[in-house]
């Protein structure tokens, strides 16, 4: 029964959503890190700062990530050889991997919907809580780990939960640029097997198998950030 | 930075916006149709008609486009009744097949979005609407869906620009929409920063303009929520708005 289901494909597969998995976890850890930054630019009493955290989330959230994608794979690859080209390397075009390209460009554009949702979230604080932290003598630096960012959180999570999803979905355009991952596996698998409707739909179910667990997961965290909440 | 080639390049690239505005604007179109009767049955049907669109909707929500735009294209071939039905002269174009796709992904979203904004609709609206004695095709035709339109736009606005960006994996399946034609480009050029850029802007243009048509939308139909002119507010001075 199973080895028909994947026609001798399964191993492939199964490597093909660890590759799936891995990239969505590296983008979503850089593109935490990236709106973070970018959400406090955009809320930092600097005009220039404020104005470079609106055109960056403005620009990401109004292109495709498939022309993102490609826009960093093809872009990379040529920065990277002018760039071995100038320190004197050899006149060679240097292909940037694939992996790398993609996880740089989904983390931009999970970084544009993650800044808009921190920012959100940090203006969603109570002011009384920021107020009763300093009368403490909290430094501006302990009141933002101990204070705004454990409360930023539990506003930001539902959202975040939503680009999170979008995120594992966004990783089979990186297909296009030629990785591995499932999206990848499956297409090589239909044009051996001439199955293209049974292996797609394959990567389908796989794809709603990860989005499902993935939000359980977030609504277990969403209970866990809540905990000190009291319910009415 | 190579200025003459993003000129040289716009005419074209504008030519591919022609055709990804087309797309969208079907998709749009043939998915709000097709979530019209759907969201009002998954917001007020019986668990038996619920189960399905529930299903329907959480399968194009929990997989990527990409995947249901291969499903579709590559995927329908493969069975012989599909080839030989009366239906393959259109389902074997990369047009049809891409706005089928998005058709469906759109339909599934909007589908939810109209669902939450019917179960919105402040309940004391259609307990007054029955009170007149409204009958419930009344309520639905005349309260609830008006309301529910108006509640769901913000949500929609968003829905149709995420479209216009999925639109861009027709280009997967050799359709020659803004993506696809400036990947062309870039294959013979090799000038991957003008000719991207120059598309994310006509993209980003593209965007602008659904926002603020949607945001007009949202102000002309909420005429009864605005506060009246300043002299209107005077004490004593009431006047009825017009």
């Amino acid at each position: 029964m199973t080895a028909d289901l994947f026609q001798g494909w399964g191993t492939q597969l199964f490597w093909g959503t660890m590759v799936t998995l891995k990239v969505a976890f590296l983008a979503l850890a850089a593109g935490l890190v990236i709106g973070l930054l970018v959400a406090l630019a955009k809320l930092s009493s600097s005009r220039f700062l404020r104005a470079a955290g609106d055109l960056y989330t403005t620009c990401i959230r109004g292109t495709p990530e498939l022309l993102i994608i490609l826009l960093v794979y093809f872009g990379s690859t040529v920065a990277l050889s002018a760039a071995l080209r100038w320190i004197g390397g050899p006149n060679t075009s240097f292909e940037m991997p694939a992996l790398g390209a993609g996880v740089l460009a989904l983390s931009l554009v999970f970084g544009g919907y993650a800044a808009e949702i921190f920012r959100g979230a940090f203006l969603a604080i109570p002011p009384g809580q920021i107020e009763a932290a300093k009368a403490f003598g909290m430094s501006p630096l302990t009141l933002f780990i101990h204070i705004r960012l454990p409360l930023m959180w539990r506003y930001a999570l539902p959202a975040l939960g939503n680009i999170w999803i979008s995120l594992i979905k966004n990783t089979s355009l990186i297909s296009v640029v030629g990785l591995e991952e499932l999206m990848r596996v499956s297409y090589i698998a239909t044009s051996v097997t001439r199955s293209p409707f049974h292996f797609y739909m394959l990567a389908a179910l796989i794809y709603l198998l990860l989005t499902i667990a993935n939000s359980l997961g977030i609504e277990w965290l969403e209970t866990r950030a809540n905990r000190g909440v009291r319910r009415v | 930075m190579d200025l003459s080639l993003m000129i040289e390049s716009l005419p074209r690239l504008l030519e591919g916006a022609v055709l990804t505005l087309k797309l969208l604007l079907l998709t749009e179109l043939i998915g709000f149709i097709c979530a019209l009767p759907l969201g009002i049955l998954y917001a007020n049907g019986s668990r038996a008609a619920r189960t399905p669109i529930y299903a329907f909707v959480y399968f194009f929500r929990g997989t990527p486009l990409l995947v249901q735009i291969f499903i579709v294209y590559y995927g329908l071939a493969q069975f012989d009744f599909v080839r030989q039905s009366v239906l393959w002269p259109w389902l074997r174009q990369p047009f049809v097949c891409a706005l089928l796709a998005c058709a469906l992904h759109s339909t599934a979203y909007t589908t939810n979005i109209l669902r939450g904004a019917i179960q919105a609709v402040p309940a004391g609206e259609v307990e007054a609407a029955r009170a007149c004695g409204m009958s419930a095709f009344q309520v639905q035709r005349f309260i609830v869906l008006p309301i529910a339109f108006r509640l769901m736009l913000p949500a929609y606005s968003n829905q149709a620009i995420g479209m216009l960006k999925g639109t861009s994996l027709a280009s997967t399946i050799t359709l020659m929409e803004l993506t696809g034609v400036a990947n062309t480009i870039v294959a013979s050029t090799f000038q991957p920063y003008e000719v991207f850029i120059m598309a994310a802007l006509i993209y980003l243009t593209i965007t602008l303009v659904i926002t603020r048509c949607f945001k007009y939308l949202e102000y002309a139909l909420s005429k009864h929520q605005r506060p009246l002119k300043s002299s209107a507010a005077i004490p004593g001075q009431v006047r009825h708005a017009d």
